[in-house]
This record gives structure tokens, C-alpha cells and sequence, in this order.
């Protein structure tokens, strides 16, 4: 049973309507939200609230709708820009964080890769932070070079440097936190040694600012990309935050209106800050419902957040080595992983693992996580795994376990 | 008893039929479910117009290995010709088990590598 150390803190559930739902009688037991997160009254209210009372286009119409809905959407950027730590003028809205990493992989990486360069990433990152770097590699004669994963899931910073002093590494990017194996990277001091060699830096922090307390300013990479949906916010949003001098020395990514100055003939002058990458209509409601989620994060706190799944994460890891047959893959202190769990058990397959388990309603996520090269590294075909949300608590993780124990008789 | 995970399916996954490597073979394929990672190929030996051998290699689910297990008993001295003409459905009958739409792909994940190896036509059956 969960000790004091590792007893969690918020008692959150209630705020998500979803969890009124039960399948066949029994309550919905949610541990998937590192594929994405279910999301509280407070955003989803909001999105309704902007299209039963506020809906019009942003940055045009003069009428009262039109400011209303233009300051429901660039206010929601400045409370995504203060939630994360950085500048408003460079918090730029994309469809999620895979667009963000192909704007900047596209718009920068054409501008500024070329034959002979290297892009680094590492062996752990999500395909979304993989195949825009082989697209720019493979259009640019580029060479696409990767930062080993050890054992135990964890980056070597003296490879960083060694790749860094080879003197032809353009951009480093890499993940915040895996969303395989839950390490948390040490991204400010990557950024630093890749900025101190003269290249520009790119974090997947999809993982991260739904798990812990983020600093973009004080992370210091180039760019900081997320998702929307991963952080109690709705599907169709993402940020990417930039660096000023980066972003206004980059060409346009998609071209289009609200992203334009002035449209001639036959060439254009562009937006300021942030618009410049916003082509077309945005999301607006989108938007509003992720400065709703960044509002409701914001009120539990990130370290109560980070404090409440750690303890959770602890209490998972310390059950799961009850079951018998469990491999946690990953590293297996607290402190230095995320609420990702991933695990195998012996004799059974992933997918079967999730199958069993669903019977009790136990929602988790089997398969290679979109990370075919780590899997690769790792030298499993899938595996299964448990992620946590705030609305999670030790009852999750007993249901998980009693899940798992029923899913090996059937294979004993 | 489990309603998918019957006897006869565990006793196919643990102990899969036909199931190696074939050397030397006269026709193979390999493919994967890309959904889950699951990978399976094929090696087979024809004579007379006909699957005179196989085997399967790979891994996968317990659905996907049963599966495959269970078919290759079925393929063993099957014109070549003919397999083109299996559908998803003679997968799914063979199998027994109520597929799921989310494990239909490793139910039929043998019946693709077979069709990919005797015609060429890699795609998912119907």
C-alpha cells in the first residue's frame, strides 16, 4: 500500500467529466495520457463558452464579436507564454508539436543545412522529432547523426560533446522528457554545450510541461515545442517557442493570409512576431482551450503536479515488481523519470498485455510508442505502458496490478 | 476459458507450427503491422504448383502468431495460385475467436505475407 513518502496529493478527478463514464459497470481506469491527456470541465466549458458567445474571425472585423474573440485568443497565448516562461511575441500556435518541429525543420533547416552539415538527435526521440530531420537531411545532403541511449535510458553528455567538437553539428534536438522510457534530460545544460558550439537547439517538451514545472527562458534552447492535448488541452494545438533573433531571421513556413504585411503583385513582406508563422485562420477556440488548461494547471501547480506523479510513479514501480515477470524499462529512480511507465511481462506480448487488461477497463498504450528506433535500441519489439495524468491515484496502479495479475493466469 | 485467448490459441502461440526458417525456399516475403510493430515473414518451397513446405519467423501477439500457426497448417499443399484468392474472412473463420477491429491486422498479418510472397500484392487483405 502507498507509504507517506509516496502517498499522492491532489485529489483532481472530479474536475474531469470523463470519469463519470463507465464501460460495462465499471469506472474507466486512464493511464494513457503521455499518448494524450483527458481534460477538466474548466476547457472544455471554455470552447464552449467561445462558440456559443464569442465566435468571429480574429485580427479583422471591428465589430464587438471580433475583439472579442481576438482577445480570447491572443490573451490565451500571453497565459501559455506566462505558464511556460517565455515571450508572448515569440509563442507561436501550430497545429501540435509535430507541425512545430516541421516549421522549424522546413523554414530554418532549408535556410540554414547543407551538404556536409550534421543534425543530431538522439536515439530516444518520438518519430515526430525523427523523420522532419531525415526529410532536411535527405533534401539537404545533410548527415543525420544520433546520441546513443544507454541501458538505462539515459543520454551521455560526454558524447554530445565529442559530436559537438566534430565542428559540423547545425541543430541538436531532443526530447525534454521520453515518452518511452520517462527520462527526464538534462535539456538546459544540452542547450548550453550545443550553443557553446556554435549550434542551435530544438526540445521536444511534449512530455514534459504537462509532467513538471518548465522554464523555456531559463532552458535556454532555440526553440521549445509542445502539444496542446498532452497538457489537458484539446487536439489541433501546439506551441513552438523561439528565440527572437532566430525566428526573425527565418523565412515563412506556411504562406497565406494574417501572416503577411503586404501582398504585391508578385512577392509579399511578412508579420511580425508571432503571426508571421500563423498562416490562415487559426484555432481559435483551440486556443482559448488551452489557456484554459494552462489557467487550470497553473491553479494545481506544477510542482504539486510533478510532487503528486512522482510519489504516483514511485508507488507503480515499487507494485509492478510484485506482479512477477514485470521489466520496468527505464530508469528506475523517481527523481530522474517521468510519470511513464514502461514495462514488459514475461511470456505475454504487449498488445495481449492491453487486451487483457482492458477487460478491466485498464486503458494503456501497447506498441512501439512511435519510437521504432529506440524500440530497436532497446532490442524489444513493443512494449506496454502506463502513463499518468493529475487525476490519477493509487487506485489506478492497483487496478493496474490486479490487471496484470489476472492477464499472466491466462497465459500461465 | 478465455473467449480470445482459448486453449487451442495459446497452445499455437506457445508452441507455434511451422515456424523457422526454410532453407532453401523458393519464394518469401516479410512484412510488418506498423500499428504495433509486429513483423512476420515467410520462406516457402514449391513443387508441382503447390506449397509443398513453409515456415514463419518473426513476433507478434498471441492473435498474430496463432494465427499464422493455424494457417500454415492450411497453406502446406495449397496450389500457389490459390492463395491469392484467400480473404480475410478464411483467416478469420480458421481462427475461431471473436477478432476485434483493433486486432483484425494481426489476425490477417500471415494471409498478407503469404499474398505478398505467391502474387506480390503486399496489401492488407479484405
Amino acid at each position: 500500500m502507498a507509504t507517506s513518502a509516496t502517498t499522492p496529493r491532489l485529489h483532481v478527478r472530479s474536475d474531469f467529466p470523463i470519469f463519470a463514464r463507465e464501460i460495462d459497470g465499471r469506472p474507466l481506469i486512464y493511464l494513457d495520457s503521455a499518448a494524450t491527456s483527458q481534460k477538466p470541465a474548466a476547457v472544455i466549458e471554455a470552447m464552449d463558452d467561445y462558440y456559443r458567445r464569442h465566435n468571429a474571425n480574429i485580427h479583422r472585423g471591428v465589430y464587438t464579436l471580433a475583439q472579442e474573440a481576438t482577445d480570447l485568443f491572443e490573451g490565451a497565448r500571453e497565459r501559455v507564454a506566462a505558464f511556460t516562461g517565455a515571450e508572448t511575441a515569440t509563442t507561436i500556435f501550430t497545429r501540435n508539436a509535430t507541425e512545430a518541429i516541421n516549421l522549424v525543420a522546413y523554414a530554418w533547416g532549408r535556410a540554414n543545412v547543407g551538404p556536409g552539415d550534421v543534425v543530431l538527435i538522439t536515439q530516444m526521440e518520438h518519430h515526430s522529432n525523427i523523420v522532419p530531420w531525415q526529410l532536411l537531411c535527405q533534401g539537404t545532403g545533410a548527415e543525420l547523426r544520433y546520441l546513443d541511449v544507454s541501458d538505462e535510458g539515459t543520454l551521455s553528455l560526454d558524447q554530445l560533446d565529442a559530436e559537438l567538437a566534430g565542428g559540423r553539428v547545425k541543430l541538436a534536438a531532443f526530447a525534454h522528457i521520453s515518452n518511452v522510457l520517462g527520462t527526464i534530460n538534462p535539456v538546459a545544460e544540452m542547450a548550453s554545450r550545443v550553443r557553446a558550439a556554435g549550434a542551435l537547439s530544438l526540445v521536444d517538451a511534449s512530455q514534459a510541461v504537462p509532467q513538471i514545472p518548465v522554464d523555456v527562458a531559463a532552458v535556454g534552447a532555440d526553440f521549445y515545442v509542445w502539444t496542446g492535448h498532452k497538457a489537458l488541452g484539446p487536439t489541433g494545438i501546439g506551441v513552438l517557442h523561439g528565440r527572437r533573433d532566430v525566428l526573425e531571421a527565418m523565412p515563412p513556413f506556411l504562406g497565406g493570409g494574417d501572416m503577411i504585411r503586404v501582398v504585391d503583385w508578385q512577392e509579399s513582406t511578412w508579420n511580425d512576431l508571432p503571426w508571421k508563422f500563423e498562416a490562415g485562420t487559426s484555432m481559435i477556440a483551440e486556443a482559448v482551450g488551452l489557456g484554459a488548461a494552462v489557467d487550470y494547471l497553473g491553479e494545481l501547480g506544477m510542482e504539486n503536479v510533478r510532487a503528486h506523479e512522482r510519489a504516483l510513479a514511485a508507488y507503480a514501480l515499487e507494485r509492478l515488481a510484485d506482479v512477477g515477470g514485470v521489466r520496468v524499462i527505464g530508469p528506475p529512480d523517481p527523481d530522474e523519470r517521468g510519470g511513464v511507465i514502461s514495462f514488459e511481462l514475461e511470456g505475454v506480448h504487449p498488445h495481449d498485455v492491453a487486451e487483457l487488461i482492458n477487460r478491466q477497463n485498464v486503458c494503456v498504450r501497447a506498441g512501439h510508442h512511435c519510437a521504432m528506433p529506440l524500440m530497436r535500441r532497446l532490442g524489444v519489439p513493443a512494449t506496454a505502458r502506463a502513463s499518468l495524468g493529475p487525476y490519477n491515484d493509487a487506485s489506478d496502479v492497483d487496478a493496474l496490478v490486479e490487471a496484470l495479475v489476472n492477464a499472466k493466469k491466462v497465459f500461465a | 476459458m478465455d473467449d480470445l485467448y482459448r486453449d487451442y490459441i495459446l497452445d499455437h502461440y506457445k508452441q507455434p507450427r511451422n515456424f523457422g526458417e526454410l532453407e532453401p525456399h523458393d519464394l518469401e516475403a516479410h512484412d510488418h503491422n506498423p500499428l504495433c510493430g509486429d513483423e512476420m515473414g515467410v520462406h516457402i518451397r514449391v513443387r508441382d504448383g503447390k506449397i509443398a513446405d513453409l515456415r514463419f519467423h518473426g513476433q507478434g501477439c498471441a492473435i498474430s502468431q496463432a494465427a499464422a500457426s493455424i494457417a500454415s497448417e492450411e497453406y502446406v499443399g495449397m496450389p500457389v495460385d490459390d492463395v491469392g484468392q484467400l480473404d480475410a474472412d478464411w483467416v478469420i473463420d480458421l481462427l475461431g475467436i471473436p477478432i476485434s477491429a483493433t486486432r483484425r491486422k494481426c489476425a490477417l498479418l500471415n494471409l498478407k505475407v503469404m499474398r505478398g510472397a505467391t502474387t506480390g500484392d503486399a496489401s492488407w487483405p479484405e
